[in-house]
């Protein structure tokens, strides 16, 4: 741990506020509440309310993974893991089986989690009704009695407008069947990750100031019409790499000329596939 | 004739108005407000800018509270209930499935960022509508209704002339039956040819689904054509208040007598 900053970068009582939210949370899942977000040493948009929610819970013994559109070795991940093992001194690791902590940006891991670890959620918009009423006062409202009908409007529209239900991330989720939730945006292929997972789900929204949760074995259910129902992305093609059927796959382009493979967005998973085969 | 014979065969009021006072600071806006709306009755309300007209109806509809008084409505299952009184999530139900409100301006009734479609659909995934192709059958139908093309239907509303605009906000409105609507000047900033269409529809769909109206005017003619009964107000308060056809041909109070007497003829 390097001399001159408190464990894990923040001071106590920040840590302490940060935790009773935390609990608030996740006695109400779904629930967005407030709490006064820090400046930290990274800019708005690069998880500054996930690192100020790791930065609260994480412990010396913890071992912490962070991953970027499920890659372990981006810009992103990279700089908030090497954040953590400095002011923190905790160990960390790119294997989703050996963290205690996941923080996340667009993904949920690909290796099912277990009860006992948490993933960390970095969210941009944590309001989900914001894209049709700008005013703050009327969605407080609206979720306090849980008028949600304008949500259905907008898969009406997607339905309208290209024949299926066309969001992909960032879909709408009731979570223990009371709050409408926006689960960041992980692509809707996570959704069915969400409902009735064993681990914690923290939530945390550093510009807009709101962490939400949802707790172990809660059920998240994704919105969808009778007849046009929920479903999740797939793929004419398997992983390049590993040749996984059922992972989410990132579109690579190879060359100038059109070239192109599908590979597993989680390099984690898809490094534990390949090792495996060999 | 017409409103006696309602009222006979519904004998409690849809809407009761009682003593009702709303004032901003110093400012009266609403004094002293008695009145009975019964089920199927088209009731203007007239009088010059600045009358109180539109506070008025802001009050009815459960927009904003009075300072004084009770609006006092009776329940598909006859019960009556304060409109202020009742926990504000069943008040949004009530707005969104009994009554329905029709802004002067469509920019306040609809949504402009979604198809025409899914603004006639709203108030069906509201009341719990969750199948998609049975919402766009109905919103059809309303569409049909109020003589909007149907292939027309997934384009937005910016694209719809004014009296289009205006005809989606009251197929929005009427998708779930109200008993009730209130109209803010619903004709106001159309062209004439544009205004009589409008009326005669909406004189028609009253009739047809027996819909009981408030409707806050300043035109004469409209209040003629649709209103069973007028009320006249001038400072906030209610100087006239009768059949329509006699408060116009037979206009007591000194305001109303002018209000009659300013309108143009050609």
């Amino acid at each position: 741990m390097t001399a001159g900053y408190n464990f894990a970068y923040l001071d106590e009582q920040t840590k302490r506020m940060i935790r009773r939210a935390i609990l608030k949370a996740v006695a109400i899942p779904g629930y967005q509440v407030p709490f006064g977000s820090r400046e930290m040493p990274l800019p708005y948009g690069w998880g500054t309310g996930g690192i100020q929610v790791t930065a609260s819970i994480i412990g010396s013994d913890d071992v912490l993974k962070v991953i970027d559109q499920g890659a372990d070795d981006t810009t992103n991940a990279i700089s908030i893991r090497r954040f953590f093992a400095k002011t923190a001194g905790v160990a960390t690791t790119t294997r989703t089986a050996d963290a205690t902590i996941i923080q996340t940006r667009h993904r949920i891991p690909e290796t099912p989690l277990r009860a006992g670890q948490i993933v960390v959620f970095q969210v941009p918009i944590p309001e989900p009704l914001r894209w049709l009423e700008p005013r703050e006062s009327e969605t407080r409202q609206m979720h306090a009695y849980a008028d949600y009908a304008i949500m259905h409007v907008k898969l009406y529209e997607d339905i309208a407008r290209y024949g299926h239900i066309a969001t992909t991330y960032d879909y709408p989720v009731i979570v223990n069947e009371r709050y409408l939730m926006r689960p960041s945006p992980i692509p809707k292929f996570d959704n069915p990750k969400l409902d009735m997972n064993p681990a914690l789900m923290l939530f945390g929204a550093g510009r807009e100031k709101r962490i939400y949760a949802v707790p172990p074995y809660t059920i998240v259910k994704s919105l969808d019409f009778e007849d046009h129902p929920f479903s999740i992305e797939t793929w004419d093609t398997s992983c390049a790499l590993c040749g996984a059927t059922n992972a989410f796959l990132d579109e690579v382009i190879t060359d100038d000329h059109g070239g192109k493979m599908f590979v597993c967005s989680d390099s984690d998973h898809c490094a534990e596939r390949k090792e495996k085969a060999a | 004739m017409n409103a006696i014979s309602k009222i006979a065969a519904n004998d409690l009021p849809l809407l009761s108005v009682r003593q009702l006072d709303k004032s901003f600071g110093a400012r009266t806006a609403c004094r002293n407000i008695n009145f009975d709306l019964w089920p199927g009755e088209v009731l203007a309300v007239v009088g010059e800018s600045g009358a109180g007209k539109s506070t008025l109806l802001r009050c009815l509809c459960g927009d904003q509270q009075p300072d004084l008084g009770q609006v006092l409505f009776t329940r598909r299952d006859g019960s009556i209930s304060d409109l202020y009184d009742i926990p504000e999530p069943e008040r949004r139900i009530l707005m969104r499935t009994d009554w329905g409100i029709i802004h002067q301006n469509p920019r306040d009734g609809l949504r402009f960022g979604v198809s025409a479609g899914a603004n006639v659909g709203e108030r069906l995934m509201a009341i719990g509508a969750r199948n998609y192709a049975e919402i766009r059958r109905t919103a059809a139908i309303w569409l049909e209704r109020l003589e909007i093309d149907v292939a027309r239907m997934d384009e937005l509303p910016f694209t719809f002339s004014g009296g289009m605009q205006q005809r989606l906000q009251i197929a929005r409105n009427l998708v779930t039956q109200p008993r009730l609507v209130f109209m803010d000047e619903p004709t106001g900033g159309l062209d004439v040819s544009v205004q009589a269409k409008l009326l005669d529809l909406l004189r028609s769909l009253v009739g047809e689904l027996g819909l009981a109206a408030v409707i806050v005017t300043h035109d004469l003619a409209v209040a003629r054509l649709l209103a069973d009964r007028l009320m006249v107000m001038q400072g906030g308060a209610v100087v006239e208040l009768g059949l329509t056809d006699q408060v116009l041909d037979d206009p007591q109070h000194p305001y109303s007598q002018l209000l009659v007497s300013s309108v143009l003829q050609i």
